[in-house]
């Protein structure tokens, strides 16, 4: 009997030793291979938390300086001699006097200003202490006595804008080394308007105007506001809501519902899932040769835009509520037809209310996508300059207006340096818009959502 | 304005045909609905539907094929011979159409006597003053023909509106009438509002095709008209992108290579960003991740998804654009724009981070976890499971989703137009290989051909819709084999 397991064949290696305690170098490399792996995807993680990171603290950085905005407090003499000759207090006779007639007021307020507190600033020239004011405060004035005649001749307070370039002092985006060499502005007015804001005159407050304001020309940065294209955003949503939320649940529902598996129902959903990945500046060439060139709508109006996110808004609404038709269970449509209701009545009566809160958190989602979208508005005129705000609804859709994406964009084409953070206080706007709409979806689905 | 007020009138008879209907099912009734077919209220719906519907579709028809008619029958009447000789039909259509609604105001605000509108010398000279007092200015002073055929366009569009009125509302008290003497207590009202409202529902679906039909004939109609002005040779094999801007196509080089070479270029490097980024961003947030790190993280990473691409492209305008000049391109001497490909690319990259990761973490979750167990109990460690089961098993769907992500960046706008700069690609010495050098993108050239004044008829400006027509077959490709390839792959595992 030869038992061949105890003795080992002549001439081979004895085994190495193992064993499960200890590592060998096999396994160990397999280990680190596996925490080189984890660590990896920590990396990707970190990155992607980075990237949002780097892009919220870039944006904030340069854009929340535009909410403050220095303005000057001024008493300006509305000199009767320049602003109305005659005397007669005759409107047509003020209008003829131009925004270049009320210049020189604002820069002898200025002067006036510096005597009273005392401030003298050597190789300082009337014209730079003028300039120190906006080039809007002029039409701030003219409009101001277009309204009240009989103010003229006596003495009014006006708070008035600090020029670009003051109100960029005050941010650190103009330095005295930059001044000197700005023809714009020049270190010693930049001296002033540190004197003025020690006696008072000028202060850094909070900015209205950027939020109400409409868009202002390249070389006033300090006027430009979002009204107009805030205005314009909310016109669009409007049609966007009015337009896409019933036909896309309509659609879903009949997708859903009641559509036979035919040809035709293909057709629908190839349709929609390619739509839903079509890029956005096509349905920009599709609105401007559809809605503008053939329909003959006017451009720049808001309901082109309307027209175009809707169809880009609608893929994201039936998906969404189809979804949520789906979730809802079929003993709900038995029960209903049970009791003898037609299937559109328990698809209307029982199936819809149910889905409901799915498919307004689907249509938030949707207006939300659609209020930062900018390629296919940039196609249909949405850039032009627009100082007008369009009026109220229904004709005001077909009023030139701005929308918001489009005004940052706008904006990021200017050359003057004060714009960029103008566009970057736009996109906080936005960025807050787009927040609370994605807040509100949130919580309608917390609070309405069942689960069967 | 008299289409609003139609619309208005044919909603207020609709409505009293509900009441109307509901009423007299009622009383045919007797007063006891049980012995009607169908509920009160259908009755009233049934009096709505064939009240407003039928009217509305005519009202619909009228206005969209009328302004067509009138435009050939004013055309038809226009002495070609007597108008300039560099103005085409369209834009004497275009003058016509810009004074008949300026006429319009000025009859409006009482400047002008409806009667007064004779095509006279006298009144064509003052007309571009008179106009542009009430606010329509005009490009160019009016002659007789023009506002002759201005006058005869006005009254052919008024008759016409008189016309669509009656017969709208014709249509409707005929449908209000007509509904009101159907009623009977036998009659299934309930199931034609039901056939309606499905019609409805089907009419509402097919806006889907209808709005690929849109884009699909827009984009041709007008593609042919560029290439009758300049070969598609040139178009799709020229190498070199240089529209003249003065004169009408003659100097222009119009070759899509260059653009279509940037285009590639960036989303290539968008890719390499995102699609490593993504894919390990999806493994651990689904294998490794602890409940809470995932609820924490991939709320943070989705949020990359709302933002929108104009933030982008502020972002890499004002921050990597300037960023990778100064501390990158500028001391290696590889270039000195802060736009640049790696710009554009790096930034498009971040945006398709949760693009790639929520698709991947959907395929990768989807793989049974029998497999994943069958693995780990062989011994394998985690990442060899994952490595060697969960990747192979979902890599359909991560094809798919790489492609999916390669058609948005191909397709991407507004980050190419603010980050890769507006120069086309360059062949000589190699300076298209260059990440640090600008670089434009189809995107970028059909914003800039279509935005500011654009002259439809020079191929300068219809170049753009070739372009977006490439782009939306390039994308569309990209789609169907995407969607091809993950269709394919779920069946395998449900």
């Amino acid at each position: 009997m030869t038992d061949t397991s105890l003795t080992p064949p002549a001439g081979a290696a004895p085994r190495a030793k193992t064993s499960l305690l200890r590592e060998d170098a096999h396994t160990s490399r397999r280990n680190a291979a596996e925490k080189r792996f984890r660590m990896y995807g920590l990396i990707a993680v970190m990155c992607g938390i980075l990237a949002l990171v780097m892009l919220l603290i870039s944006i904030v950085n340069s854009g929340a300086s535009a909410f403050r905005q220095s303005y000057v407090t001024l008493d300006v003499y509305l000199d009767e001699a320049k602003l109305d000759k005659k005397g007669e207090r005759n409107l047509e006779d003020i209008k003829k006097v131009s925004t270049f007639g009320y210049s020189p007021l604002i820069k002898n307020a200025v002067l006036s200003a510096m005597e009273e507190n005392g401030i003298v600033i050597e190789g300082l020239s009337d014209k730079e202490a003028g300039a120190l004011i906006s080039k809007e405060a002029p039409a701030t004035l003219r409009y101001f006595v277009l309204d009240n005649p009989d103010a003229i001749g006596t003495t009014q307070t006006f708070t008035l804008l600090a020029n670009g370039r003051v109100d960029g002092y005050f941010k650190d985006r103009v330095t005295m080394e930059s001044a000197a060499l700005d023809k714009n502005t020049s270190p010693e007015q930049l001296m002033l308007a540190d004197a003025f804001l020690e006696a008072g005159v000028l202060e850094n407050r909070f900015n209205w105007s950027f939020l109400t304001a409409p868009d202002a020309s390249g070389q006033r940065p300090e006027a430009a506001g979002l009204g107009v294209a805030m205005l314009g955003s909310l016109y669009m949503m409007l049609i966007v809501l009015v337009c896409a939320l019933p036909i896309g649940v309509a659609a879903s529902i009949y997708l859903e519902e009641f559509a036979p598996k035919n040809w035709l129902t293909d057709l629908i959903e190839v349709n929609i899932a390619n739509l839903a990945a079509v890029p956005s500046i096509v349905f920009g060439i599709l609105g401007l040769a559809v809605f503008i060139n053939f329909a003959g709508l006017p451009q720049s109006a808001p309901i082109v835009g309307g027209l175009v996110l809707t169809l880009m808004t609608l893929p994201t609404i039936i998906i969404a509520t189809r979804a949520s038709l789906k979730a809802v269970p079929p003993s709900i449509r038995d029960a209903a037809l049970g009791v003898g209701a037609s299937k559109t009545q328990s698809v209307f009566h029982h199936v819809l209310p149910l889905a409901a809160p799915g498919i307004l958190t689907g249509t938030i989602i949707g207006l939300a996508q659609a209020l930062g979208e900018t390629a296919p508005l940039l196609l249909i005129g949405m850039v032009a300059f627009v100082r007008e705000y369009p009026g109220s609804p229904p004709d005001g859709f077909f009023d030139p207006a701005s929308a918001l994406p489009v005004q940052i964009y706008n904006w990021t084409q200017r050359s003057d340096p004060a714009f960029v953070e103008r566009a970057s206080g736009a996109i906080i706007v936005l960025l807050v818009f787009l927040l609370c709409m994605n807040a509100l979806a949130i919580f309608l689905r917390r609070r309405f959502e069942r689960r069967w | 304005m008299p289409v609003l007020w139609t619309f208005l009138i044919v909603l207020a008879l609709a409505g009293c045909a509900y009441l109307l209907g509901r009423a007299r099912a009622i009383s045919v009734a007797d007063g006891d609905a049980r012995k009607l077919h169908s509920l009160p209220a259908y009755y009233g719906w049934f009096g709505v539907l064939l009240t407003a519907v039928p009217s509305l579709l005519v009202m619909a028809a009228w206005l969209l094929i009328t302004p067509i008619l009138i435009d050939a029958r004013v055309v038809a009447t226009l002495d070609m011979t007597a108008l300039p000789e560099d103005s085409t039909q369209a834009l004497v259509m275009s003058d016509v159409r810009r004074v008949a609604s300026g006429l319009d105001v000025a009859v409006e605000q009482g400047v002008l006597a409806e009667d007064a509108l004779v095509a006279s010398p006298e009144l064509a000279e003052g007309m571009r003053a008179l106009l542009g007092d009430l606010g329509v200015a005009l490009g160019s002073d009016v002659s007789p023909e023009v506002l002759g055929a201005a006058i005869a366009y006005r009254d052919l569009a008024s008759q016409s509106y008189a016309l669509m009125t009656i017969v709208v509302l014709g249509l409707a008290v005929l449908g209000l009438v007509g509904a009101y003497l159907k009623i009977a207590p036998e009659f299934r009202a309930r199931n034609v509002v039901e056939l309606g409202i499905k019609a409805l529902l089907i009419l509402c679906s097919s806006i889907a095709i209808l709005t690929t039909v849109g884009i699909v004939l827009s984009m041709l109609f007008e593609t042919s008209r560029f290439f009758q002005d300049y070969p598609w040779q040139r178009f799709f094999f020229g190498t070199s992108w240089n529209p003249s801007f003065s004169g009408r196509g003659g100097g222009s080089d119009l070759g899509i290579l260059p653009l279509l070479w940037g285009t590639l270029y960036i989303s290539f490097l968008a890719l390499l960003v995102a699609v490593p980024i993504g894919l390990y961003t999806a493994i651990y947030l689904s294998e490794y991740a602890s409940p809470r790190m995932r609820a924490a993280a991939k709320p943070m990473i989705e949020i990359l998804a709302g933002i929108p691409t104009i933030v982008y492209g502020l972002f890499a305008l004002i921050t990597v654009g300037p960023l990778l000049r100064d501390y990158i391109a500028e001391p290696t001497g590889l270039g000195s724009a802060s736009s640049s490909v790696l710009t554009a690319g790096l930034v498009m990259g971040i945006m398709l981070i949760p693009f790639v990761s929520s698709l991947s973490d959907d395929i990768i979750n989807a793989v049974p976890q029998a497999m994943r167990d069958g693995s780990l109990g062989l011994g394998a460690t985690r990442s060899e499971t994952i490595k060697q089961v969960v990747i192979p098993a979902a890599l359909p769907g991560i094809v798919g989703a790489v492609l999916l992500a390669a058609s948005r960046a191909i397709g991407e706008t507004m980050i190419v137009v603010l980050g890769a700069g507006a120069a086309a690609a360059q062949w000589e010495d190699g300076r298209f290989l260059n990440p640090f050098e600008a670089m434009t993108t189809v995107t970028v050239k059909i914003v800039s051909q279509l935005t500011g004044d654009t002259d439809f008829a020079s191929p300068e400006t219809l170049v753009a819709f070739a372009l977006g027509l490439t782009l939306f077959v390039i994308t569309l490709a990209l789609n169907v084999l995407a969607l091809f390839i993950v269709r394919k792959y779920r069946e395998q595992y449900e």
